[in-house]
C-alpha cells in the first residue's frame, strides 16, 4: 500500500483536512498508512508515524524544539511587519487569521541558537503560515539572518517548509526576494568559511526552492517530503502518469543529485551536529 | 499592417485597411480614366482623396494614442506576448554587430530557449544573453516556447563567467512565460539552476544590464534578471505568477485573468513605482511589434547610457552597489514591540 501513497500525493487538501480534523483530537489517523494512533504518542515520536514513518509537518515551534539545544531560539527581527504593498484584496485579513492560528508574526522565524553546543544562525519557514510562502518580510528576515551569520562568523541553517514559493499577494516584490536571498547567500559563501546547511521538509516547492533552499553547502531532506519546482497541478506529465512514483519527493531529489542525504527526523539533529562539528 | 491584431487593436487595423485601400485607389491607373470619363479634374480629385487620407491618418494617430496610452494590465500582458513582438533573436540582430553565438552548458545540452554569445554594440564588446520563444511553430517547439531548462540557466552562467574573465559587460534580455517544469528539468535540478544563476549574477564582477523586453515570468525571468541596471519596455510585464494562474487560485476561473492582472501590479509602471526597476523605456507608438527597428534603437541607447555610467565603477564597488540594490527590495514596516 505505501507506494499508492505517492499516486495520491497531490490530494494535499484532503490530507490537510484530515490533519486538522485530528489535530485537536485524541486520535490521529496517518494519511499515508491509515494507522490510528494516540496524538500524545505521535508527538512523543516526533510526529512520525510509528508504523510507516510518515513525517507529519511540524510547526516552527516544534522544529525549534527538535533542533535547537534546550529548544531555545533567540528570535531576531520579529518587529518586521508585513504591509500590503499591492493593495491586494483581503491580504491583510487572511494574514491576521494565520497570525491568530499559528501564533507566528510571519511565515519564518529566525534567530540565534546552538545545535550540539555550536552557535548557529537558524531560520525556519512554517507551512502552517500561508503555506510558508516568501514575501518581503520573509525574504528580509532570511537575508538579515544570513548577514548576522556573516557578522558573527557562525554557520547558517535554514529549514524550508514552504509550499507556495514566492507569495502571490506581494507580486513582484516577493519574486525579488528570490534574488535578494540568493545574493545574500552568495555573500555568505564569499565572506565566511562557515557552512550553510539547507534542510528541506514537507513541502519545499517553487520560488523558495528556486532560491535560498537550493543553495546549501549541504542539503538534507526529511523522508517523503514534497520537494520540487512546479506545482503538480500545472504539470501535464504528472496528470498523464509519466512521472515516477517518487516524483518531487526528497528521495527523488536525492536520486538526482540535489540532496546530500535523506535523514529521518529522529536523526536530523545528530546529522546537523556531525556536519557542524566536522566543519568547525 | 499587422497580421495578428489583438482585439483592442482591431479598430486600428480597420483604419489601416481603409488607409490601404484608399492609397491603392489613388495609385490605380483606372482613376485617371474614370476622371476623364466623368469629366472630373484628376489633380483636384487626387487632392480631395488626399485630404481624406490625411484625415484617416490623423484619426489613426489619435486612436493609437487613445488605445495605447491607457492599456489595462491585462491588455499590456497581451501586448507583451504579441505574436509579432520582436524577440531576443530579432533584437540581437538589430542591436548588435558580429554576434557570435556560444552554446551549451558543458554538462548536459544546449538549451535553445536561452541564447547567448559575444557581440558588439556600437563598437563595444559585450556578452548578450536572452530568452528566445521562437517564431514559427517548429522553432517554438524547438525552443520550448522560451521556457528554459536547467541547462539554459547553466549556459547563461557559463557565458557570464566568460564575460567576467574578459572584463566585458553583460546584457540580458528577458522574455519568458516561465521556466520549464517538465520531468527532465526537475531531474536535472531546475530549482538549483535558477538559484545558482541569481547567486552568480549577484557576485559577477562586470556590469550587468537587464532589459525586460516582453514577458517577465516569475523564476524563469529573475533567473537571468539580477543586474546593476534593470529596465523594462513600456508594455512589458513582470510578475510572480501569470494572471491566468493567479485567477485560477483566487477564483478557480482563469477567464478572470484581467482582474488578476490588475491585482498583481505587473506592469512596467508598477515595477518602477515598487522600486524593482530603474527605468521604463518607451515603445514605438502602438507597441514594439509595430516597429522592431525603432525598438532596438531605444534599447541600444539605454544600454549605452547605462554602460557609460557603470564603467566608472571599480568591480568591488559595482558588486556592492548591485548587492545593495537587491538587498533593499521589498516593503514592510518596523513595529515597536507593544508592551
Amino acid at each position: 500500500m505505501p507506494e499508492r501513497w505517492f499516486g495520491k500525493r497531490f490530494k494535499r487538501d484532503e490530507i490537510q483536512a484530515q490533519l486538522s480534523d485530528v489535530a485537536e483530537g485524541l486520535w490521529v489517523k496517518c494519511p499515508k498508512c491509515a494507522e490510528i494512533q494516540y496524538t500524545a504518542e505521535l508527538a512523543r515520536n516526533l510526529k512520525v508515524c510509528k508504523k510507516c514513518a510518515f513525517h507529519f509537518r511540524l510547526t516552527a515551534r516544534e522544529r525549534i524544539d527538535l533542533l535547537a539545544d534546550d529548544g531555545v531560539l533567540e528570535l531576531w527581527d520579529e518587529d518586521l511587519v508585513t504591509v500590503n504593498p499591492l493593495a491586494f484584496p483581503q491580504y491583510l485579513e487572511k494574514l491576521e487569521s494565520h497570525r491568530v492560528n499559528t501564533g507566528l508574526t510571519e511565515a519564518v522565524v529566525t534567530g540565534r541558537a546552538s545545535v550540539g553546543g555550536i552557535p548557529v544562525a537558524l531560520g525556519i519557514t512554517d507551512p502552517h503560515f500561508k503555506m510558508g510562502t516568501m514575501n518581503s518580510v520573509v525574504g528580509e528576515r532570511i537575508a538579515r539572518c544570513a548577514e548576522r551569520a556573516i557578522d558573527d562568523d557562525m554557520p547558517l541553517i535554514l529549514v524550508c517548509g514552504s509550499g507556495g514559493g514566492a507569495r502571490m499577494e506581494e507580486g513582484i516584490l516577493s519574486l525579488m526576494q528570490m534574488a535578494k536571498t540568493s545574493a545574500v547567500l552568495g555573500r555568505f559563501k564569499r565572506e565566511t568559511r562557515r557552512f550553510f546547511i539547507s534542510v528541506l521538509t514537507d513541502p519545499s516547492m517553487g520560488g523558495t526552492l528556486a532560491s535560498w533552499a537550493s543553495l546549501g553547502h549541504v542539503a538534507l531532506a526529511e523522508p517523503g517530503a514534497m520537494v520540487g519546482f512546479a506545482g503538480q497541478r500545472v504539470s501535464a506529465q504528472v496528470q498523464s502518469g509519466k512521472t515516477p512514483a517518487n516524483y518531487q519527493t526528497s528521495e527523488f531529489q536525492e536520486e538526482h543529485g540535489q540532496v546530500d542525504a535523506v535523514v529521518h527526523r529522529k536523526d536530523l539533529r545528530d546529522a546537523i551536529t556531525r556536519i557542524l562539528t566536522w566543519a568547525a | 499592417m499587422l497580421k495578428n491584431a489583438l482585439d483592442f487593436e482591431k479598430p486600428v487595423a480597420e483604419l489601416d485597411a481603409q488607409i490601404d485601400s484608399l492609397q491603392e485607389h489613388m495609385r490605380s491607373p483606372g482613376l485617371e480614366h474614370w476622371c476623364r470619363d466623368h469629366d472630373r479634374d484628376y489633380a483636384a480629385e487626387i487632392a480631395d482623396l488626399d485630404n481624406g487620407l490625411q484625415q484617416l491618418k490623423r484619426d489613426r494617430e489619435r486612436l493609437m494614442k487613445d488605445i495605447f496610452g491607457k492599456l489595462t494590465p491585462w491588455e499590456k500582458t497581451q501586448v507583451a506576448r504579441h505574436k509579432d513582438r520582436p524577440h531576443t533573436i530579432d533584437l540581437i540582430r538589430l542591436l548588435t554587430d558580429d554576434f557570435f553565438e556560444l552554446k551549451g552548458d558543458r554538462g548536459f545540452a544546449d538549451d535553445p530557449a536561452i541564447i547567448g554569445g559575444m557581440a558588439t554594440i556600437s563598437g563595444r564588446p559585450i556578452l548578450i544573453v536572452g530568452h528566445e520563444k521562437g517564431r514559427d511553430l517548429k522553432d517554438k517547439v524547438r525552443r520550448n516556447y522560451g521556457s528554459a531548462k536547467p541547462e539554459g540557466y547553466r549556459k547563461a552562467v557559463r557565458l557570464m563567467k566568460l564575460a567576467e574573465r574578459a572584463n566585458r559587460p553583460v546584457v540580458t534580455l528577458i522574455d519568458t512565460s516561465a521556466a520549464d517544469s517538465s520531468l527532465g528539468s526537475e531531474e536535472r535540478g531546475i530549482s538549483e539552476a535558477i538559484a545558482k544563476a541569481m547567486e552568480e549574477m549577484a557576485m559577477l564582477r562586470v556590469p550587468i544590464i537587464v532589459v525586460v523586453i516582453g514577458e517577465g515570468g516569475s523564476g524563469g525571468a529573475i533567473g537571468i534578471g539580477v543586474g546593476d541596471r534593470v529596465v523594462m519596455m513600456e508594455h512589458a510585464v513582470y510578475s510572480v505568477i501569470p494572471p491566468e494562474g493567479c485567477a485560477n487560485i483566487l477564483w478557480r476561473d482563469s477567464a478572470r485573468a484581467n482582474e488578476a492582472a490588475d491585482a498583481l501590479k505587473l506592469t512596467a509602471q508598477d515595477a518602477l513605482r515598487l522600486g524593482v526597476i530603474d527605468e521604463v523605456l518607451p515603445e514605438p507608438m502602438g507597441g514594439a511589434h509595430r516597429n522592431a527597428e525603432l525598438t532596438a534603437i531605444i534599447i541600444r541607447d539605454a544600454v549605452l547610457a547605462s554602460l557609460d555610467s557603470l564603467a566608472r565603477l571599480e568591480p568591488d564597488a559595482l558588486v556592492e552597489q548591485r548587492y545593495q540594490k537587491f538587498r533593499k527590495m521589498g516593503q514592510w514596516v518596523v513595529e515597536r514591540a507593544a508592551h
